[in-house]
């Protein structure tokens, strides 16, 4: 065939779309998390500014203890206000959006989000089950699991929820995505009704804010929290080098992932775990937060293109970057008090998707 | 050396596919014929491991098929769809990465590079490398799944092995000359000693290109030889329910068929649609 002639013309500039600059992209969005990270730091109603910050990192790295009344509130807002808050909302906002790029390239749509298809519902349906009967008829198993109860059990929530989904909506190996978003919408509309059933039942105190289970918030956040959150995000991290190959696979298809030696069984199990535990320790922390999963991958993709080597990272970096924002607008917008920072992903989230649905009018399959 | 035999398979009590015997030998090009339905497909999907059957199995090299993994059969096989879609837009050089990229074939970045250049080149493509999948006509974009497929196939000869290619009528959605240009690009991997098993529903294409021609009706096979023996007016009939006599090339007796001269026959007698 070398011998034949080129038999098509240089397309017009606007169909090409070369990528020199997808690292850099990815890179870029570090910067920015960067800066967001900045941000979170510095904005508080305490009145203390960001050069606090090394500070007071650097005497207690230093074993030094504060003095003054004002020292101790300074590390006090720092290292158990703050510095958490912060670390909590770039490890949600990675493990969301990274969810989102994964379970998106595994159902292989766009519209594919763990907040969108009910799997965070179903992670806050069981988080709030257990939280509520962690006294009483669950209480060997809370006691077994000791800090990680809440984290393990939103973990099987939204296990369970995936894999509903994926039975409904799968007919001998074709996945239908109207399926699936309607089915994740019923069952996320049906946990949601459960867990305020449970919340309103409750005299719990953990469980007394049922805008916490239905808008999420990063107020709460701990460092006993973030530990307790942290091995789910950090085993789902791990997956992401095995989860880029697959990917990229399965952007193929199915049929084609398997010849070019993706066990395709297996890999789809190893996702829906890897997005269950992701999202289950993002909603045992910080409640169910909408949109990051879906608005997220779609800015990394825009730019760098589809391949999951950039999408995976790129989210991850940006996911943690937009979650802060979010929350800086949510502590802000009506200071002193906080709006819940679904609200603020949704105020910005709901339009972006729907901007998506118009671009890709033709279906939904 | 790809050998099956015994090979069935039974789906919602209908066997697809049964008591099917084939073979693939190194530097030979097969082609499967046979109507809408016979089975043609799904012996491919057997033959490549993407199902099992249900009963005989598929050896390649002296391996059972079933039982190795998908990581080693991607370095023993590749597979050519009738069509595939994309959810996201690739460019025409990413896609064709993805035959390295995702069998994980350990080659550096300018090694790759070089690769998927000289795929691109082959299928015709250099100048769409940076084009948006999507924006491709039918015939490029299997054009582009081709240069995909080969990156895969000389990546795995790269490893030592000469593996084997499979091509579900790569022809379909081609104009003529990138018929005969796709059905080059699979001799060549005969000629360099791989096995080439492609259906195709163009009968002259597949007598042309063909060492051998494999006709399915049923989902068994009818017959399995070099072109005049199967292209014969009793196989068109049986096969393809059409009466058609083939023509034959003065030069080595090639049959050919003219599709003008056919008449439709419908299962007690003849008839055409036209009637």
């Amino acid at each position: 065939m070398t011998a034949r002639a080129e038999s098509r013309i240089a397309p017009p500039a606007a169909t090409r779309r070369a990528r020199p600059i997808a690292g850099a992209m990815v890179a870029a969005a570090g910067v920015v998390m960067l800066a967001t990270v900045v941000l979170s730091l510095s904005l508080g109603a305490t009145g203390i500014t960001l050069d606090a910050v090394p500070r007071v990192v650097a005497s207690y790295l230093g074993g030094i203890e504060p003095m003054t009344t004002e020292e101790v509130r300074e590390r006090l807002v720092i290292l158990e206000i703050r510095l958490p808050r912060t670390a909590m909302g770039l490890l949600v906002g990675s493990a969301l959006a990274l969810s989102g790029a994964v379970m998106q390239g595994l159902f292989r749509n766009p519209l594919a989000d763990p907040g969108l298809i009910g799997v965070s519902s179903g992670s806050a349906l069981a988080a709030v089950a257990v939280i509520a009967l962690g006294d009483g008829l669950l209480a060997p198993v809370v006691d077994a699991l000791g800090a990680f109860a809440v984290p393990i059990s939103a973990f099987v929530g939204g296990l369970i929820a995936t894999a509903l989904l994926y039975q409904l909506a799968t007919r001998a190996g074709y996945t239908s995505i109207a399926t699936l978003l309607l089915a994740g919408i019923a069952l996320g509309a049906l946990a949601g009704a459960i867990t305020g059933i449970i919340v309103f039942g409750s005299d719990d105190r953990e469980l007394r804010d049922l805008t916490f289970w239905s808008l999420g918030s990063l107020g709460g956040a701990s460092w006993q929290k973030i530990g307790a959150a942290l091995p789910f995000l950090v085993a789902a991290l791990v997956l992401m080098p095995y989860l880029v190959r697959v990917l990229n696979g399965f952007l193929l298809g199915e049929a084609e992932a398997g010849h070019l030696g993706v066990e395709t069984e297996t890999a789809k199990r190893i996702a829906m775990v890897g997005v269950a535990g992701a999202v289950g320790a993002a909603v045992a922390v910080s409640g169910v937060i909408g949109f990051v999963g879906i608005v997220v991958p779609h800015i990394v993709r825009l730019v760098t293109g589809p391949d999951h080597r950039y999408v995976l990272p790129g989210s991850a970096l940006l996911g943690g970057a937009l979650l802060l924002a979010a929350d800086s607008v949510a502590r802000v917008i009506v200071a002193p008090a906080e709006l819940p920072i679904g609200i603020v992903t949704a105020l910005f989230g709901a339009p972006f998707f729907l901007w998506l649905l118009m671009r890709r009018r033709g279906g939904l399959g | 050396m790809l050998i099956a035999e015994g090979l069935g398979l039974r789906r919602g009590g209908r066997w697809l596919i049964r008591d099917v015997a084939f073979s693939a030998e190194p530097g030979k090009t097969i082609a499967v014929i046979g109507p809408n339905g016979a089975g043609k497909s799904t012996l491919l999907k057997v033959l490549t491991g993407e199902l099992n059957p249900d009963t005989g199995q598929v050896q390649l090299d002296g391996s059972d098929v079933a039982r190795l993994s998908r990581a080693i059969l991607a370095r023993r096989r590749a597979v050519l769809p009738q069509a595939t879609t994309l959810t996201f837009p690739f460019s025409v050089r990413e896609v064709a990465e993805l035959g390295i990229t995702v069998p994980a074939f350990p080659l550096s970045g300018p090694a790759r590079a070089a690769l998927v250049g000289r795929a691109l080149q082959t299928v015709e493509l250099s100048a769409l490398a940076d084009a948006s999948f999507d924006t491709l006509s039918g015939g490029e974009k299997q054009r582009a799944q081709l240069a995909r497929v080969l990156c895969q196939l000389w990546a795995a000869e790269g490893e030592g092995a000469m593996p084997l290619l499979f091509l579900d009528e790569p022809t379909a959605s081609q104009d003529l000359a990138h018929q005969l240009a796709v059905l080059d690009v699979a001799r060549d991997h005969a000629k360099r000693g791989g096995a080439v098993v492609a259906v195709l529903h163009d009968l002259n294409l597949a007598v042309a290109w063909a060492d051998r021609i494999v006709a399915i009706s049923g989902g068994r096979i009818y017959a399995d030889g070099p072109a005049e023996t199967v292209v014969t007016e009793t196989m068109l009939a049986d096969v393809f329910q059409v009466r058609l006599s083939p023509g034959a090339l003065p030069a080595d007796r090639t049959p050919f068929v003219l599709p003008q001269t056919a008449v439709r026959l419908v299962s007690d007698g003849p008839s055409s649609l036209a009637s």
